[in-house]
């Protein structure tokens, strides 16, 4: 077994400490998530010149400017699409995506459906916030019916985004959600994906004080963490109440979150596929040739 | 023992709230953001979880197991996700 490492050590393995501190607001999620990520990656011993971190832009993808690792700051919403190049080009290393609900699910919409789809291997982690945090408080695709934005002063009356869903929906082969607010799940799932070839999503549902919290009345900062625990379920549970529940017990499902794992597959991604096809293609060729040399030679 | 990197401390005091054996409590002194950092209580149960550690969205926090006590079990140095360091 490895040796276990203080909380000072790890910082100084992982973080770019002349960076800190950041400049999430008070009470903000991005920064447990972070602390998750490198609890997964110091499990599985990860050489960290291997390892690229991929963002667009938000809250949420500042995170790579922290880390002590290569990283790309892209434009929006098009995260996935540089990490697909990065992956195209150097298939030997392990890319990591940061990403918010905005840049995920609103503006980088079908780069995510595309990506999931071709099961290309990268770790998308998406840290859903419920809202445009950075630019002020706008109506985001995840936000929740019914919920107060700057956009939407009188409540949202658009159905929000399930990403988690989609992504099970196109085939992704690791799919999860969870709540900062959990510690120990989240980091077994993340190592979990990391771990996995192919597209793996994990999906956090992180506070936003400032820009949602506040405007919703879910009052201060410990107040909106205990919030989201109370608004999720665990996926067993949630499947068994809406299956066999009363007509109570439904009803009360319907402002809940289901977390946990929702799909965890093993199908071969696009860049495995794609290696298969030169090797293919590969040796047909050598075998042409060696028939012509042969007819040359008679 | 904790020890609480005070300039990165921000103040959300979720470390005070969510300490399973209620060992930490607001400090007297004032970091340059004007905020009280968390400190140990004098009398404390603290078992060396590392929850605050892992909760804190800052990186502010780093627990360390003492080693003197010789009569009580020594605290070791746990991984948040399981598993004691030898």
């Amino acid at each position: 077994m490895t040796e276990i490492k203080t909380a000072e050590e790890l910082n100084k393995k992982y973080l770019r400490e002349g960076m800190w501190p950041t400049i999430f607001c008070n009470g903000c999620g991005n920064g447990v998530v972070l602390e998750y990520t490198f609890w997964a990656l110091e499990e599985l011993g990860w050489d960290m010149d291997k390892v690229v971190f991929v963002s667009g832009i938000g809250c949420s993808s500042r995170l790579p400017g922290y880390i002590n690792a290569d990283g790309l700051h892209t434009t929006h919403g098009r995260a996935l699409a540089f990490a697909t190049g990065i992956k195209a080009a150097n298939p030997d290393l392990n890319v990591i995506v940061f990403t918010g609900d905005g840049d995920c699910a609103g503006i980088g919409g079908n780069h995510f459906i595309h990506a999931a789809r071709r099961n290309i291997d990268m770790t998308v982690i998406m840290i859903n916030n419920f809202i445009y945090g950075m630019t002020g408080g706008q109506l985001a695709p995840t936000t929740p019916f019914g919920s107060i934005a700057t956009t939407a002063p009188y409540g949202n009356i658009e159905h929000p985004f399930d990403i988690c869903n989609l992504a099970k929906a196109l085939g992704a082969n690791y799919v999860a959600r969870w709540t900062v607010t959990h510690p120990y799940q989240p980091i077994k799932s993340l190592k979990r994906a990391l771990q996995k070839k192919g597209f793996s999503l994990v999906e956090f549902l992180a506070p936003c004080p400032t820009a949602y919290g506040r405007r919703n009345k879910l009052g201060d900062i410990k107040k909106l963490w205990k919030w989201y625990e109370d608004h999720t379920i665990l996926l067993e549970d949630y499947e068994r109440i809406m299956s066999y529940g009363s007509e109570e017990e439904k009803e009360a499902m319907k402002d809940m979150f289901p977390i946990g794992v929702f799909q965890d597959i093993d199908k071969p991604g696009f860049f495995e596929e794609y290696q298969k096809l030169v090797a293919r293609l590969m040796g047909k060729n050598n075998k042409k040739t060696a028939e012509t040399e042969a007819v040359i030679k008679k | 023992m904790i020890v609480v990197n005070e300039d990165w401390c921000k103040g959300c005091n979720l470390c005070i709230e969510r300490c399973p054996v209620n060992a930490l409590e607001e400090s007297d002194t004032i970091n340059r953001r004007g905020v009280r950092p968390p400190r140990l209580k004098e009398v404390n149960e603290c078992n060396c979880c590392r929850l605050c550690e892992l909760v804190c969205p800052d990186f502010a926090i780093t627990v360390i197991p003492e080693e003197k006590k010789k009569d009580v079990k020594k605290p070791l140095l746990r991984s948040p996700v399981g598993g004691i360091n030898r």
